[in-house]
């Protein structure tokens, strides 16, 4: 194989691998902390509105992670710099 | 593949560059100054009032019992900066109901220079509140040791910030661009809603945080009297 088809291996298949990965740690996660939340909110129904909104705030950073992986996941597949220069040496050529 | 609003070019004169995200920022910019302006020139304090100013004072006095809530005591100090990321990011994502539009935010510059403001004002409003010296030392609370760890938390905050709105807004738009050509009838249009959806999320988080932030530099911290057991 040479460097081209090496490097869209690669790029390819960690890219799904990121995003794969990168999703199931923060589900799994915000889905605990959901339920935690509606426990409290059924134990305590008058501080519903400070559990709502710590609970957004902490989805976002939960979420912040998943976001992290999908942009590493993009960056890969629409610009790669490696891919980029690959590119630009074979056109040279 | 369109990456960001960077990429579309209106004009250029040797390296200055007019791109989308610069004309449409300033765009909000004047859309909501000049509405403003143009809503509260003739204020009324009876119970008769447009419906323009009371969108306004319903917006205004809900973000300032958020901003108290999150355990600033005082709001209309913070009230300005604070509202306005917030306003500027829900409009930036309310307005994508416009075909043919694209938010700034889903620009990573856009995202970093907002993120940078709030890098800025922390310390701004922790030293107007507390005082230099009394900021700088809430850097070794609790102990000497956290000074490297406190000082990269302040960096990794800002990064996280920018990040955050940054990825959502852009991946929102991708994921519309390529549903346009695998589905193009009604399946965008429910993907929209739910961008439109998390763009109003992330504004009002990007708020909340900077919020927190500030909170957490102008807390005085107070040495609570250990209470004495009641026998």
């Amino acid at each position: 194989m040479d460097n081209m088809t090496i490097i869209a291996v690669a790029s390819i298949v960690i890219a799904g691998i990121t995003i794969g990965f990168g999703t199931l740690g923060p589900a799994l996660a915000e889905g605990k902390a959901v339920a935690t939340a509606l426990s409290s909110m059924a134990q305590q129904p008058d501080v519903s509105d400070t559990i709502t909104r710590t609970l957004f705030v902490g989805l976002a950073m939960i979420e912040s992670m998943a976001i992290y992986c999908l942009v590493v996941s993009m960056i890969l597949i629409f610009a790669n710099p490696f891919w980029n220069h690959a590119i630009a040496l074979a056109g040279g050529k | 593949m369109h990456l960001s609003p960077d990429e579309t070019i209106f004009w250029q004169y040797g390296f200055l560059k007019l791109n989308s995200t610069i004309v449409i920022t300033w765009g909000l910019m004047l859309v909501l100054a000049i509405g403003s302006k143009v809503i509260t020139c003739r204020l009324s304090t009876g119970l008769q009032r447009s419906r323009w100013q009371n969108l306004l004072e319903i917006v205004v006095t809900g973000i300032e019992k958020q901003i108290e809530e999150v355990g600033l005591s005082q709001p209309q100090k913070y009230l300005g900066f604070l509202g306005t990321l917030f306003l500027f990011i829900a409009a930036a994502s309310l307005c994508t109901v416009i075909p043919g539009y694209e938010p700034p935010t889903g620009s990573l510059s856009t995202t970093a220079a907002l993120a940078f403001c709030v890098f800025v004002a922390v310390p701004f409003f922790g030293i107007e509140e507390q005082g230099l010296g009394g900021y700088l030392k809430s850097y070794v609370q609790p102990t000497f040791i956290m000074l490297p760890f406190n000082i990269i938390s302040e960096f990794s905050r800002t990064l996280a910030l920018a990040v955050r709105l940054f990825g959502n807004m852009m991946s929102g738009t991708m994921i519309i661009g390529i549903l346009l050509t695998i589905t193009p009838f009604i399946f965008p249009i429910i993907m929209t809603v739910l961008g439109l959806l998390t763009g109003m999320v992330q504004a009002y988080i990007f708020s909340i945080l900077a919020a927190v932030y500030i909170a957490a530099a102008t807390q005085v911290r107070e040495r609570k009297p250990v209470p004495e057991a009641e026998d």
